[in-house]
């Protein structure tokens, strides 16, 4: 074991933790907005206590999401203070402001929301929890801009040995960020709202009746979740596919790498559905091949061949070199990764958007038909844990496809690393890190279906019980 | 040195400054979770006083953080390394901290205790843990000459680090204790103002040793003689200040004085430094300078353009909550409410 595998898989389980819940509070996050707008507009109580029931589910989420994110900040330097050096002029200042602008409102507004019920206007009370959605959504513009610099550097010039910040303003109109912002927004909405039909399901899944004003709330958030989850899956598609024509020019290796191809196609190119890819001999085998379709998914068009890894890296040998620092360096990246996570992305986005059209017929108002076929409740109930496969399946493409880059062209992986960092403190940060997520993990998990044991009526009607008993109550906030 | 590069060094500072203040507090009352409250109802209560603000609180040392990132990246690189597993075991506390106030509300009654043990236990080791990291860089770390540290157990943990470990958390639960006094009503209001009364004569000891520690273990007192002299005066001054207050119950001034005291002790730590952000006790020719730790001159006019927009609206909207939740917190009847 060395410093950087163990640095990198540290990166990876902790970026990947903390983004099971991003997506998750973004989404659940607006979701809940738009139910309390609905509240508001049209003054039933309803939907008040369907917005106070998925508003619990927002803030486990929130929760965790926030102080995984502390390890986020403190890691560049803690394993990556080489790279922090070199970096720090442009990587800080998005973070700097991520903080200033975005998560001063997020956790100050969801203190005001949470604990302002009944005792603020209404508007006002609405007004928190846009601002609770602004912050959470411009928080991940300020992030993804570092991160779409590492692939995609702009406005900088390399001096004193450390990149250096020229132009902010190409930061933040880097092509990269336009693309990655808007995909991970989409998918970001797509997830939270899959997980509250998905939780819904599972509502009207258990076997139990339920009074007519909580179906209504179940069948509500059914009918607003699907309707989401179209949109923004038809959204996350049409985004991905940009991005995808973008990479084809500006990462090539990792765009042929999704696709599995080693040596330039024929023009037209065939697509390869499945394989696996030996990357001794750069053979696929067990490959199912479509003619002509990689074209018209790249190209959009019937003719047009897809330049293969292995010329990639003979130019990209050419352009940096065939060592760095002293190191013999390729630039192949884990084909193998690339190409499934490809696959597991893409089946899910298309799945869900294919799901949601069938789910938002069966729940048509002249035929609601959807709550009684438990078959279809079972699929969405299922559904509610793919965005988290298909979200880190995403960034396994994106991180493991910069190889063997951190900042793309200017600075690699290997010199990155902390150099007075011991294997033995990585080991162990691993472990406690891997010991920590997991009881997180399964405690989140306990407390969630710990809650769906209500519903939003009786729980409702449970807190405001407790309110009545207590003498101070009108004080005591 | 220019004019950005000083401003920002002093914004760091401002920046700990406003953590210790606003989260000095949450940990103090986190402490007095485990410490204070007689019962359940109590606990609540006390959760409650600092329910909505905590979460906001804490991102002034996430800003810190960012800012230190960006403005002094060598900085940022060579602390954060070198204390590896402080940093790891802070971060340990401060997620543990987080949940357990969700975690707590959504919890089945058996288990709210476990959750508050982890509270009191998460909120005494971030702030020791922070002394300690502070106390420590300003004695000097073994900083080489490429800016690395290559410390060993004692570099980190010593007499003056763990003085200061203590003196940090004391400080915190005392500021704690004076929020708690008077964001509450109910006997817990009273108790602990009896508690804060009687801890204060602890701190003095606390503060005389390591005031002594300070001027044999760092070269301060040489570097910066009045400054670091008055900041000392003014650590003592705002202790007595608030143990007077708390005796002719005049809270608001307690507490104040009590987070005043938190923001001598940063004022002495940034005004030992400078000119210096960290010190190697190997040589001076590679202690950090401000100078050449920080970033671009031009990274540093975009990041004080972004601040002078942005943190007025903060501290607005910051104030505007603190004045929402502005009523003192009773004592909730046993079993009620998540919070």
């Amino acid at each position: 074991m060395d410093i950087v595998s163990l640095a990198r898989f540290q990166f990876a389980m902790t970026t990947v933790f903390h983004f099971f819940f991003v997506p998750f509070t973004i989404g659940t996050g607006l979701v809940v907005a738009i139910m309390e707008s609905m509240y508001v507009h049209t003054n039933n109580p309803s939907y008040k206590k369907m917005t106070k029931f998925w508003g619990n589910i927002f803030m486990l989420s929130f929760a965790v999401g926030v102080v995984t994110g502390l390890i986020q900040e403190f890691q560049f330097g803690m394993n990556w203070s080489d790279y922090s050096r070199f970096m720090g002029d442009i990587f800080g200042a998005p973070l700097a402001f991520e903080a200033l602008l975005s998560f001063f409102i997020e956790s100050t507004f969801i203190g005001l929301w949470v604990f302002t019920w009944d005792r603020v206007k209404k508007g006002l009370h609405l007004f928190f929890m846009w601002m609770i959605v602004f912050g959470t959504m411009t928080s991940a513009l300020w992030i993804l801009s570092a991160n779409s610099f590492m692939q995609h550097p702009v406005g900088f010039t390399v001096r004193n040995g450390r990149a250096e910040m020229v132009d902010f303003g190409a930061l933040l109109s880097n092509p990269q960020l336009m693309f990655e912002y808007s995909h991970v927004l989409l998918t970001a909405v797509l997830t939270g709202a899959t997980i509250i039909t998905g939780l819904a399901a599972f509502q009207l899944l258990k076997k139990r009746a339920l009074s007519d004003e909580n179906k209504l709330i179940y069948h509500k958030t059914m009918r607003l979740g699907l309707t989401l989850m179209l949109i923004f899956s038809l959204g996350a598609i049409v985004a991905g596919d940009m991005q995808m024509q973008y990479l084809i020019k500006e990462q090539p290796m990792k765009f042929a790498a999704t696709e599995a191809v080693y040596k330039t196609t024929k023009s037209p190119a065939p697509w390869t559905v499945v394989g696996i890819a030996d990357t001794k001999t750069h053979q696929v085998k067990g490959k199912v091949e479509i003619p002509a379709m990689l074209s018209v998914l790249s190209y959009h068009k019937l003719s047009g061949s897809v330049e293969g890894m292995e010329e990639i890296n003979a130019q990209l040998e050419k352009k940096y070199g065939t060592h760095i620092d002293g190191q013999k360096m390729n630039y192949y990246v884990p084909v193998n990764t690339l190409f499934w996570s490809f696959r597991v992305m893409c089946g899910f986005g298309a799945l869900l958007a294919l799901v949601s059209i069938v789910g938002l017929v069966m729940t048509r108002k002249s035929k609601p038909t959807l709550y009684n076929h438990r078959w279809m409740l079972w699929v969405l109930a299922i559904l509610t844990f793919s965005p988290f496969l298909a979200n880190t399946a995403g960034w396994f493409i994106t991180e493991f496809g910069r190889a063997p880059w951190t900042v793309y062209g200017l600075f690699t992986i290997a010199q990155s690393v902390s150099p007075n960092v011991s294997v033995a403190s990585l080991l162990t940060s691993n472990i406690v890190y891997f010991i920590l997520f997991t009881v997180l993990a399964i405690i989140l998990i306990v407390l969630i279906v710990r809650f769906l044991r209500n519903d939003p009526v009786e729980w409702d009607e449970a807190q405001a019980d407790k309110k009545a008993t207590d003498p101070f109550a009108k004080g005591a906030f | 040195m220019s004019f950005l590069q000083i401003l920002w060094f002093i914004l760091i500072g401002v920046l700990f400054a406003g953590f210790f203040f606003l989260d000095g507090f949450d940990y103090g009352v986190g402490m007095a979770v485990g410490t204070l409250a007689h019962d359940e109802g109590e606990r609540t209560q006390l959760i409650r006083s600092i329910g909505p603000v905590w979460d906001g609180n804490e991102v002034w040392l996430i800003t810190a953080g960012g800012a230190m990132f960006a403005s002094f990246p060598y900085w940022y690189a060579t602390l954060f390394s070198g204390y590896y597993l402080i940093l790891l075991l802070i971060l340990v506390s401060l997620i543990l901290r987080g949940v357990s106030f969700e975690f707590r509300a959504k919890s089945s009654d058996s288990k709210k205790p476990v959750w508050d043990r982890i509270l009191a236990w998460s909120s005494f080791f971030a702030p020791f843990l922070f002394g300690v990291m502070f106390i420590s860089m300003i004695k000097g770390m073994p900083i080489d000459a490429a800016g690395n540290i290559h410390a060993h157990f004692f570099d980190y943990f010593n007499w003056f680090s763990i003085v200061g470990g203590i003196a940090l958390a004391l400080l915190t639960y005392l500021h704690g204790l004076n929020y708690i006094t008077l964001k509450t009503k109910g006997p817990i209001s009273e108790r602990s103002q009896n508690y804060a009364q009687a801890l204060y004569w602890v701190l003095y000891v606390g503060e005389v040793v390591f005031a002594l520690l300070l001027l044999f273990q760092t070269d301060f007192l040489a570097v910066h003689p009045v400054l670091t002299l008055l900041c000392l005066v003014l650590i003592v001054g705002f202790s007595v200040w608030a143990h007077v207050a708390t005796f002719k119950d005049k809270q608001g001034q307690a507490f104040t004085a009590s987070g005043l005291t938190l923001i001598a002790l940063v004022a002495l730590i940034f005004c030992g430094l400078f000119p210096r952000v960290m010190i190697s006790s190997i040589s001076s020719k590679f202690d950090l300078m401000i100078q050449s730790a920080s970033s671009s001159n031009y990274t540093l006019i975009v990041m004080t353009i972004a601040t002078v927009i942005l943190v007025p609206c903060v501290l607005a909207y910051t104030v505007w909550a603190y004045w929402i939740f502005r009523k003192r917190i009773a004592m909730p009847r046993v079993g009620e409410a998540n919070y």
